[in-house]
């Protein structure tokens, strides 16, 4: 289930790599093999990808076996099979033969498992020459000429010198994956005590030496002492990764569906798992091994103490948990429903059409008359999905008929968009509904889209996106609906989607049903009609008439008057630049690698985090709202605790990055010049006919011709989510994993405020003293202002690359740029410091094809290009 | 002087090149006999339909199609080379004159070259054309033995070896390694083709050029083209593109992908259209070019051509098509992991 939810994303910050196919791991499979079983083990392979192995690890090391024989007898009969071709391959020997032999069966570019110094460096490099010659990533075991790495030191040190080795020979750096050995701990031998933590310590010092690499290692080494005793081999393991992530290793050899949830561990179980990965105190070992023979076979958690409604009957039970959305005896409970129904000779499917969907019929009563809220429903989904997931075997069993939903839905977060809160609400509500949801993930490509809409037989297809480049993917999408002659509707949500947008540019691209949604409250309404027998065509042609109304009313607009570029120009605002801050007192690139979260909680501005959850009103005046102000605290409640929990668990990092930069203006381009460099921000000028003396904004107008700065920053609060994400969705707690990602985007929030007021006060320096509350801030109070790429003041997102370039952005902070200029961790935020006290945020709103022209010369762009990045601000 | 690799980026910084299109339409209006293509070699096997032969028995109607598609406008033409490998001419009991069917071919490209070149002054490339042979190494010929393999990476490495070797020491530009339906072949013989490259000592870049046996986008062996562009990304490929598959319309969301995704050049050409009821293509000259006229205003491609069925006249509309479009500029892209199964998988670096 792990890798499942790991897998949603072809791209992706966790790599779980299948380790069944591996005869030194895998005892059955090493039976198959010298069996000459290749068509069961061929099975074991197909298990592994179905199970969410993204790569599969390969290895026939066994004294028993011809390896060569074995290997490419192996790859070539799995190459004969697309779903288990389609992933990549580990080839996994200690025998140099054996991997070329391997390499010369795969297409597709694989991974190499392993090379090492082990044998000297020439010859090291010469098998690396020959990865690149066969386009192959690689393994690199931290293993020199002197033996193994065992200590921290030892670690960083073999790997930076064979980084240098392969570097210099122009191997990508991208391409290296470091592994640098986990060991057994907790053996009894005092040198293996800090096995552990030196391999979780090396790799985050790796990382930060040798850029672009990734950490691998094989965890079933770590627990080997503890052979036999399944429960706490797997909470070591688990506990081990969820350090070790965070700390860089980003690649796994493991048996995913054998992985505990962090929290699930017995909280004694895991402080002594801690004790000695981090070697902890002098008795872990002794306290874990005799902890460990309690554990012995038993693998469940006891029961917690019933309240009072645990006295109800079980179908009030039911219903009760899905309300109030506690999930903590929601299996027992379906589970004792189902014995239940199967006494009366019922099938299992009928729990989910009687006592649980009555629950959940309740539930969209009460948010459809609007007495529950978002927040909410997204915790009772979660319920629901606990216990059919607990029903669905029992179904399959019993082949039946799957629950008949009302329509399958595919959703999916266009491709070079990483956005899926709204996304995911949208899903849960809908799938609360009634619908199925399969829901494809962040960075889909269209191709992916249509195929799983094909192989699903979906009813309606869902795009959501955040960020304008997004709009014209969504119209790809479409295109390619229409190209692939499909007749489904196509839904479209998400912030920058529009009616407008919609009616004008996606509708005409397909000529099935198109729907904007607005909000996911509206989703259910939408897709309900969509999939009526009796209202489909009633509202599809409402809508298409709607739509063309849109385009009419449109078309009337077109061309709209505005002023010339020229004579915008001429109405710039008169910026006094008498009044220009001086310059900064610590000019330059400024890196904060991990800042305080207890001091960003304060700078939170709360309203936005409601907004999100479709709550309207302003904090703090919403938890006090008559209709939503119950919800709003409740919610309120759980974000605080989580935000605890975030900051003394250390859940995420923040980091940041901020600079200072001479800058002049020329016309309406800004010359940067960092160090050494200089950079052209072209701006963009308001075009729109200008009444009462009011300038045609431009943010250009704020810098001086000569002699002047500018700043730039980028800040993210994402680092570490994936994991805590991961964890809620495995236990399909969508509730846990939107809050995380709404905290973590306010965080990001609040870290660029503070940063903006550290520059003002310290960096740059010319607001020394001032003195402004959280209020006062959130209502931009202060001198100077930091309009981000892609907002209203600088609408072209495609800046990012050269803000990101000057920062060092993606070095300094992990921050990275997708194609449609999104930016990883999603929790993030830049943007540009203007310091004159004249400065002001305004929209750019529509410009004239002589601005765009003007704008691809300056931007050394084809006006095709140019036109793609400004298509939210044509003037058609 | 400054290497074709250096020459071919900088006019293609500057506009839209045009490669050249069909031969074997060309071929067959020449309406040749059996004695045409065997010429005086002493050979047992029919010849008529091996058209590489026509290199060495009737190398005036061979360079007078490549005078016709320089004329037509082509900037870069290709030599008669597919089939001009052990594998493929042992259908024609013609193993033995491999390397001089790709030396004499190459020669002859170069010629025709040289003579446009000499007229008008504008340089002209030769792309040593690199086919599949009909022999795959990632398929199983015989359905009930899926692990069966006809022939092995090293034999065909030097097959494609010795192929590359003869292209090279005839004076051919580039390496093209075109229509490839199975990628492991393609990888294959860009290892042979770097090697040869390497032993020359000279810089001679390759260009590789993919097919789609389906419309979702897949080559024979089940690759995407995003996954196949991982495949052989390390090649270092002066262009990347796809050939052959279907026409113009059907390529264009692939080529878009490709345009997005890679940092080399993209070249691409199309058949004329689907082939009819007859085997024959009759997409015309203009249509052609307008469906290629997607591409350009798009700017997903720097060298368009077009493969079979397309005609000088093709050519000619393509090279009008292109005038006064903005080639293709060569993304930066992040660096990241890229594998790929049949399909990518990218890796945050």
């Amino acid at each position: 289930m792990t890798s499942r939810i790991m897998n949603q994303s072809s791209s992706t910050n966790f790599v779980n790599i299948g380790e069944r196919t591996n005869v030194t791991g895998s005892a059955r499979f090493k039976k198959l093999i010298l069996n000459d079983d290749y068509e069961a083990a061929v099975e074991v392979a197909r298990q592994q990808v179905e199970n969410g192995a993204q790569v599969i690890d390969i290895n026939m090391d066994e004294g028993l076996l011809d390896a060569h024989h074995a290997m490419t007898t192996f790859l070539k009969l799995i190459s004969a099979e697309p779903d288990i071709a389609r992933v990549p391959v580990m080839i996994d020997s200690s025998k140099w033969s054996v991997i070329e032999a391997g390499l010369k069966c795969v297409s597709g570019k694989p991974i190499v498992n392993s090379i090492s110094m082990k044998e000297g460096e020439e010859e090291f490099l010469n098998h690396a020459r020959k990865c690149m010659a066969y386009g192959a990533a690689v393994v690199v075991m931290a293993f020199d000429e002197t033996g193994q790495a065992d200590t921290k030191d030892r670690k960083i040190e073999i790997c930076e010198r064979a980084y240098k080795l392969l570097t210099d020979i122009g191997f990508p750096p991208e391409d290296i994956i470091f592994d640098p050995n986990v060991f057994a701990i907790a053996t009894g031998i005092d040198e293996h005590r800090r096995y552990g933590i030196d391999f979780i310590e090396a790799t985050r010092e790796i990382k930060k030496r040798c850029l672009h690499v990734h950490i691998s290692g094989g965890l079933s080494n770590l627990s080997f002492s503890f052979r036999g005793n399944e429960p706490v081999r797997r909470a070591m393991h688990s506990v081990f990764l969820y350090h070790a992530i965070p700390a860089g290793m980003d690649m796994a050899i493991v048996n995913a569906g054998q992985l505990d949830i962090y929290d699930d561990i017995d909280p004694e179980l895991r402080e002594l798992c801690e004790d000695v990965i981090f070697d902890r105190r002098d008795d872990a070992t002794d306290r874990l091994i005799t902890l460990a023979e309690k554990f012995r076979g038993t693998d469940e958690v006891a029961e917690k103490a019933a309240a009072e409604w645990r006295g109800y009957e079980v179908h009030k039970r039911l219903e009760h948990a899905l309300v109030k959305g506690i999930d903590a005896h929601i299996i027992e409970d379906t589970e004792e429903m189902r014995l239940a129904v199967k006494a009366r000779e019922g099938r299992p499917i009928e729990v989910i059409e009687g006592p649980l969907m009555d629950g959940m019929n309740v539930v969209g009563d009460l948010f459809g008359s609007g007495k529950m809220f978002l927040p909410q429903v997204v915790k009772s989904a979660r319920v629901m999905k606990k216990a059919v997931a607990h029903l669905f075997p029992y179904i399959e069993a019993e082949k039946d008929e799957k629950a008949k939903g009302k329509g399958k839905i595919i959703m999916a977060t266009v491709k070079g968009d990483v956005h899926d809160i709204g996304k995911n609400i949208v899903g849960v509500v809908l799938q609360c509904n009634g619908f199925e949801v399969i829901d494809l993930g962040v960075m889909v490509a269209w191709t992916d889209i249509l195929k799983a809409a094909n192989e699903n037989d979906a009813d309606i297809i869902g795009l959501s996106g955040l960020i304008t480049p997004s709009l014209d993917e969504m119209v790809t999408v479409a295109e390619e609906m229409e190209r692939a002659k499909m007749t489904m509707p196509l839904m479209i949500g998400g912030a920058t989607t529009s009616k407008t947008h919609t009616a004008l540019r996606i509708e005409p691209a397909y000529s099935g049903p198109t729907i904007y949604v607005l909000d996911a409250s509206r989703a259910v309404g939408v897709a309900s009609q969509l999939v009526s027998d009796t209202q489909a065509e009633g509202f599809i042609a409402k809508t298409r008439e709607d739509y063309e109304q849109v385009r009419i009313a449109r078309a009337g607009k077109t061309g709209k008057k505005l002023t010339s570029l020229e004579e915008a120009r001429a109405n710039a605002a008169v910026v006094d630049m008498n009044l220009k801050a001086a310059a900064p007192l610590k000019p330059g690139v400024h890196v904060y690698e991990d800042w305080d979260l207890a001091e960003l909680r304060d700078y939170i501005d709360w309203t936005p985090f409601f907004r999100a959850w479709e709550l309207a009103g302003n904090y703090p005046a919403i938890l006090t709202d008559k209709i939503v102000g119950e919800s709003a605290t409740d919610l309120f409640r759980d974000a605080q605790a989580m935000l605890d929990q975030i900051i003394e668990e250390k859940w995420l990092t923040a980091k940041g990055v901020a600079g200072l930069w001479r800058a002049r203006r020329e016309e309406d381009d800004i010359l940067v010049s960092p160090e050494n460099a200089e950079y052209n921000l072209p701006m963009l000028r308001q075009q729109v006919v200008k009444r009462g003396g009011k300038p045609n904004n431009c943010l250009a107008d704020f810098i001086d011709t000569a002699d002047d700065w500018i700043g730039g920053f980028a800040v993210t609060a994402g680092h570490g989510i994936d994991e805590h994400v991961q964890r809620f969705e495995m236990d399909k707690d969508d509730y846990n994993s939107i809050l995380l990602k709404a905290l973590a985007d306010r965080l990001a929030e609040a870290f660029a405020e503070r940063m903006h007021a550290h520059v003002r006060q310290d960096l740059w320096g010319y607001a020394a003293d001032e003195k402004l509350n959280n209020q006062d801030l959130i209502r931009e109070k202060y001198q100077g202002i930091r309009p981000a790429p892609g907002y209203p003041a600088c609408p072209d997102h495609s800046l990012k690359p050269i803000l990101f370039d000057m920062l060092d952005a993606t070095n300094n902070t992990g921050i990275e740029l997708t194609s449609g200029f999104a930016m990883t961790p999603t929790a993030a935020v830049s943007g540009f410091y203007f310091a004159h006290p004249q400065a002001e945020y305004f929209g750019v709103a529509r410009i004239g094809e002589d601005q765009v022209e003007d704008y691809a010369n300056r931007r050394d762009a084809s006006i095709d290009q140019a036109r793609q990045w400004l298509r939210p601000n044509l003037n058609e | 002087m400054t290497s074709a690799r250096e020459q071919l980026q900088k006019l293609a910084a500057e506009r839209i090149l045009v490669f050249d299109g069909g031969y074997g339409t060309a071929i067959q209006n020449y309406r040749l006999g059996e004695r045409d293509y065997r010429g005086t070699l002493d050979l047992t096997d029919d010849q008529k339909g091996n058209n590489d032969l026509l290199s060495l028995t009737r190398p005036d109607i061979i360079e007078a199609i490549h005078t016709s598609y320089l004329e037509a406008g082509a900037d870069i033409i290709e030599t008669n080379t597919f089939s001009s490998t052990e594998i493929s001419q042992a259908d024609y009991g013609c193993e033995h004159l491999v390397r001089d069917l790709n030396v004499k071919s190459a020669e002859i490209a170069r010629s025709a070259c040289d003579k446009a070149e000499a007229k008008d002054g504008r340089p002209r490339f030769v792309a040593g054309s690199i086919g599949p042979t009909n022999k795959t190494l990632s398929l199983s010929p015989d359905v009930n033995d899926p692990g069966f393999r006809e022939i092995d990476y090293d034999y065909l490495k030097g097959v494609y070896r010795a192929q590359c070797d003869a292209l090279i020491d005839g004076g051919v530009d580039f390496l093209l390694i075109e229509t490839i339906f199975d990628t492991l072949n393609a990888k294959c013989a860009g290892m042979a083709a770097m090697e040869a490259a390497e032993a020359s000592g000279r810089d001679v870049p390759l260009m590789i050029s993919m097919t789609l046996t389906d419309l979702s986008g897949r080559n024979l062996s089940g690759h995407t083209v995003e996954a196949f562009w991982h495949a052989v990304r390390h090649l270092k490929p002066l262009t990347i593109g796809l050939n052959c598959s279907f026409g113009a319309d059907q390529l264009r969301p692939h080529l878009a992908m490709l345009a997005k995704e890679a940092d080399c050049l993209i070249m691409a050409y199309p058949n004329a259209g689907l082939p009819n009821d007859l085997g024959e293509y009759d997409e015309m000259p203009q249509e052609t070019a307008e469906l290629i006229g997607d591409w350009l205003k798009d700017g997903l491609v720097n060298i368009v051509g077009g493969c079979c069925g397309t005609t000088p006249e093709h050519i000619a509309a393509i090279a009008k098509a292109v005038a006064g479009h903005e080639p293709r500029k060569i993304p930066t892209v992040s660096v990241h992991t890229r594998l790929a199964g049949l399909e990518p998988f990218n890796m945050a670096a």
